[in-house]
């Protein structure tokens, strides 16, 4: 082929096949780090920046203060890191649309409250009070009508079996049923924040700012300005305190191998019988040793008693490691292999051409925004075990700007189009290892934490700005 | 002569109190370009929204393979197999190729995508169009040119078995080389059966690749000529006065539409 213009015209006798050669041919680790390579220099530097400030970060603790590198102090991290994780996975669904959601701390806030409240109360009508139960009844009732009238019907049989749970006072009765009612308020939330983006047009930022406010005053109303214990019911106080038995370590961890192993080999003996590019078995399995040896090391190391004082032994995986993990894998294999996954960047990238190609955007987006105040909920039961009970202030303050910046530190665009769970989670350990690693050095005024979070996530936000330039410039 | 694949007969169409489209007879032949020219505001976009069934017709008819039909929204007009291609393009910057060319009908099973067979599929198609400006289906969309990007979504019109496949100006914001290779993809769309309409202002790509040629004039059509009756200063005449020489609409009809 000549380099002149006319080699574009079809008089060429070439075979058009052969431009799509690269399309056929086997991917080996070379291939897939030149790949690699090619997309950051494009703008999408996926993870890196999060596991450079991972490293920057953790070397800089690790070399002025021997107590931050110790078991100890690396399961106290992961509790930390385990809220702000819970809620930037339900961002991250929320931002890859290119909207926002502010109020998601304190929508976890109202829901761990109402869960906390029920528990302790054994009877939630009378201890928040008629005005309240019924609000919260009419409202999550409104909710269930909107997702109906959406055609949401998933959601509306959530948000419906929360407004059952109230009704027959089964979240009153045991843990894991006030759990639930927290998700489905968390849900309702959810429904109303989308509807108001979606068919009023307000922007997300506005609505979620408002509401922001409004469940500020729910809180209090929930919890009636009190803080409400957690420790009392095990589940709940297993959520930041207590760690998966070595055993069930062991099993969790095969199960995820095991699973990612099979379908990644399934998957890349489809594509090479297909006839399509897919990655040599050397590399599968490659990948497939690392997520082994990796994970093999983490459970061992965390199987060892971490206990610093003499006394019950403290080993196994942190619940605050396992969930936010076992979410993630989940959210990875929606978002990256199913249709409404794709639709969801599609609409990221182009709302006009997700519409033409007849997706129903707004059933959509109303979706992902149910499913970021659904975490935030399951955010929200973490950071009142982590906080010590559920309290009127919860899930404010700066819980929200933290998973924001998880989200956008791992790698999330805060212009649409481009985010993935696992960057969540990675950002997550790097926002909560600076309060972390300064309180451990008992000369900082507390103060830095704030300054330098908030330069923190300037950093990652202009990582994001450029790449972003830098994809548009091709 | 073939018969038309798509025909609109007597077509009319008012927005309020002002009548944009008079009389409207239009038809597009399976293996030809059409070329729908007319100035702005002749009102080639109603008579293609009304085919696309986003707007909806006052009076007349459209025959589709020679049976009426109605066409009361866009999914109709695909359901058919009448195609369009927007000018500005509606492509997911952030998506591949595969992944554009198959949005909102990806393959799946159970809910779960099927990529390689969709990544086959595209590259099929394109293949089928000789495009050779491209060099993996797994390109992002983002690190295409223009020329490329209007290729991906002809490409995608084809892939969903258009037999009449609308470009609304798919030549406006491209270069000169670029030009060129959507205007050979336009001929070569047309030269595997299909019927292209092409809706330009550009004299230049319309005389090249057209087979025939309407000229919309202030919402009549002033003529249907054939490319090789036809000269480049003959067409501008009937889309600029309505009439040139003895064709076109008569001297009356032009002065009341004006």
């Amino acid at each position: 082929m000549t380099t002149d213009t006319s080699d574009l015209a079809d008089s060429g006798t070439d075979d058009p096949r052969a431009s799509f050669r690269i399309d056929t041919l086997p991917r080996g680790l070379r291939t897939s780090v030149q790949d690699w390579a090619v997309r950051v220099r494009r703008g999408d530097p996926g993870g890196l920046p999060a596991i450079l400030g991972l490293l920057v970060i953790g070397v800089l603790f690790s070399a002025t203060t021997p107590l931050f590198l110790t078991a100890n102090n690396i399961g106290n991290l992961l509790s930390q890191a385990s809220f702000i994780a819970l809620i930037a996975l339900g961002l991250t669904f929320v931002l890859i649309l290119g909207d926002i959601d502010l109020s998601a701390g304190v929508t976890g806030g109202v829901a761990a409250g109402f869960a906390a409240q029920s528990l302790r109360s054994g009877d939630l009508h009378a201890a928040v009070g008629s005005g309240v139960y019924v609000a919260l009844l009419l409202g999550m009732l409104l909710a269930a009508g909107l997702a109906l009238w959406k055609k949401l019907y998933v959601v509306a049989g959530l948000v419906l079996a929360g407004v059952g749970l109230l009704l027959t006072g089964a979240s009153e009765t045991h843990v894991w049923l006030a759990f639930a009612l927290a998700v489905c308020i968390g849900i309702a939330i959810g429904v109303f924040n989308g509807v108001l983006v979606t068919s009023l047009g307000i922007p997300s930022f506005i609505v979620t700012l408002a509401l922001f406010l409004t469940w500020e005053g729910v809180t209090l109303d929930a919890v009636k300005s009190t803080s409400i214990g957690t420790s009392r019911y095990e589940a709940w106080f297993a959520m930041t305190h207590r760690n998966m038995s070595p055993a069930l370590g062991w099993v969790s961890l095969a199960v995820l191998v095991g699973g990612y192993a099979a379908t990644a080999f399934l998957r890349q003996r489809q594509r090479a019988r297909a006839g399509v590019s897919f990655d040599r078995l050397a590399l599968t399995s490659l990948r497939v040793a690392v997520l082994a040896v990796g994970g093999g090391l983490a459970v061992w190391w965390f199987n060892q008693n971490r206990n610093p004082n003499p006394g019950p032994a403290i080993k196994g995986v942190p619940w605050a490691a396992s969930v936010p993990i076992a979410f993630m894998v989940v959210f990875a294999i929606v978002l990256t292999r199913t249709s409404w996954g794709r639709h969801l960047y599609s609409i990221g990238g182009s709302k006009e051409a997700a519409s033409r190609s007849g997706i129903a955007v707004n059933r959509v987006r109303i979706g992902a925004f149910v499913i970021c105040s659904g975490m935030a909920a399951v955010g929200g039961l973490f950071l009142a075990d982590f906080s010590g009970g559920a309290q009127p202030a919860l899930g404010q303050g700066n819980t929200l700007l933290y998973a924001v910046a998880a989200a956008v530190i791992g790698g999330t665009s805060l212009f649409g189009g481009r985010g993935r769970p696992r960057d969540a989670l990675l950002g997550a350990i790097v926002i909560a290892m600076i309060p972390n690693g300064i309180q451990l050095h008992p000369g900082l005024p507390i103060s830095v934490v704030q300054e330098i979070t908030g330069l923190v996530l300037l950093i990652a936000a202009s990582v994001d700005a450029i790449s972003r330039r830098r994809a548009r410039s091709g | 002569m073939t018969d038309p694949i798509l025909r609109v007969e007597g077509l009319n169409k008012s927005f309020g109190a002002v009548h944009v489209l008079h009389d409207v007879d239009f038809a597009v032949y399976p293996g030809e370009v059409t070329a729908l020219v007319g100035d702005n505001g002749a009102g080639k976009s109603t008579l293609v929204k009304c085919i696309a069934g986003i707007n909806t017709l006052d009076t007349g008819q459209i025959y589709w393979q020679g049976e009426p039909v109605t066409i009361a929204s866009p999914s109709v007009a695909s359901a058919l197999g009448i195609e369009f291609v927007y000018q500005d393009l509606a492509l997911a910057d952030n998506l591949d190729i595969t992944q554009n060319m198959f949005l909102g009908r990806e393959i799946r099973r159970g809910p779960f995508l099927r990529d390689a067979e969709m990544e086959t599929k595209a590259r099929e198609s394109l293949i089928s169009l000789a495009v050779r400006t491209i060099n993996s289906v797994r390109q992002p969309v983002a690190s295409l040119s223009g020329g490329q990007r209007q290729t991906v979504a002809i490409a995608r019109a084809v892939l969903w078995n258009g037999k009449v496949v609308f470009l609304d100006e798919p030549t406006a914001a491209l270069g000169v080389a670029q030009t060129r290779q959507v205007l050979n993809l336009v001929r070569r769309l047309a030269d595997t059966g299909i019927g292209v309409v092409l809706i330009s202002h550009n004299m230049n790509d319309v005389m090249e690749v057209a087979d025939r040629i309407d000229a919309l004039y202030l919402g009549r059509v002033a003529a249907e000529v054939l490319k090789k009756d036809t000269s480049t200063s003959q067409v501008v005449e009937l889309i600029t006065s309505g009439r040139s020489g003895s064709l076109g609409l008569s001297a009356t009809t032009a002065a009341q539409s004006a």
